[in-house]
């Protein structure tokens, strides 16, 4: 009884090697697979850090002391926009002025400047396919260099070629809004430094050519 | 403008001297060949700042400084 048994096993055994043993091997090369180690370029804060600190020096020689200040102090760039029908796809604005805010890595929005009325949001990346870190994102200086330069030399080209939605896809509307005030109120704060300044320049008199400074040397 | 790098210079020269200017239009030909576009930094009369958009060796002003090269636009989602 036990050699039958015994018997009827190991035909059962050889019988189910066939269709076992190739997966065994196949699921033994697929564990090997997983644990080896893949060379590659592993993502590096400090690297990544230096080449922000790069495009911040590159953006900050394109674009004029006025927008390198926004950029700075409120982390984005208006550009005006030049159509005279306004931005595509946004209707017709009747002549009035408008602008995008450039947000680094975010949809660049339109809107109209008297009445802060948003427009569009158009959604553009700069992909770089040959992925030299691993990573197709340029820096958040550089993003908002290259819409700067796209927006600047040519508006119509980039607005085209951009995904168009209506305002709040990407960028939450009251945040947008948030920021124009805030750049109405960068603005003021600016426009009372420069008067003060030019005061403190005007009442220094004729004879004094500079103003006059106190250095704390000790 | 590289991932990972920021700022990268590709060549520099003075385009008055022929043997600069021919390995400049070179790379400026490989960059666009890489599906590159490129700008070039302007001041206006007025000190408002551009960037002009060139396609051609030839459209770049003598007088340019520097010619940005930068990943060629897509619409994003």
């Amino acid at each position: 009884m036990l050699l039958a048994l015994l018997v009827a096993a190991l035909v059962v055994v050889a019988l189910l090697s066939e269709e076992l043993i190739p997966r065994l091997a196949e699921q033994w090369e697929r564990h090997k697979a997983r644990r080896m180690h893949v060379p590659g370029i592993d993502y590096d804060p400090g690297r990544e850090r230096r080449a922000e600190h790069k495009a911040r020096q590159l953006l900050r020689s394109c674009v004029n002391e006025e927008e390198w200040s926004m950029y700075r102090d409120l982390g984005f760039i208006r550009v005006w926009g030049h159509e005279s029908t306004g931005p595509a796809n946004a209707g017709d604005t009747g002549g009035a002025a408008y602008a995008y805010l450039i947000y680094p890595h975010k949809a660049i929005i339109a809107y109209l400047a008297q009445t802060h009325r948003l427009l569009n949001e158009y959604c553009v990346m700069f992909p770089d396919e040959s992925r030299p870190y691993g990573s197709a994102r340029l820096p958040d200086s550089d993003d908002v260099l290259a819409k700067w330069m796209a927006l600047t030399g040519d508006e119509q080209r980039l607005i085209s070629t951009a995904n168009m939605h209506l305002p709040g896809r990407q960028l939450d509307p009251a945040r947008v809004k948030r920021d124009l005030w805030r750049l109405s109120q960068w603005e003021r704060a600016r426009m009372r430094d420069a008067a003060r300044s030019a005061a403190t320049r005007g009442g220094a008199g004729p004879s004094s050519g500079t103003t006059p400074r106190i250095d704390a040397t000790g | 403008m590289k991932p990972g790098h920021g700022e990268v210079l590709l060549a520099e020269g003075d385009v008055e001297v022929a043997e600069d200017e021919l390995r400049l239009i070179e790379e400026f030909r490989s960059q666009l060949d890489a599906g590159l576009w490129a700008a070039v930094p302007q001041t206006d009369g007025g000190g408002r700042r551009e960037a002009q958009m060139v396609k051609t060796f030839e459209q770049i002003p003598r007088d340019a400084e520097r010619v940005i090269f930068f990943p060629r636009a897509a619409g994003g989602r």
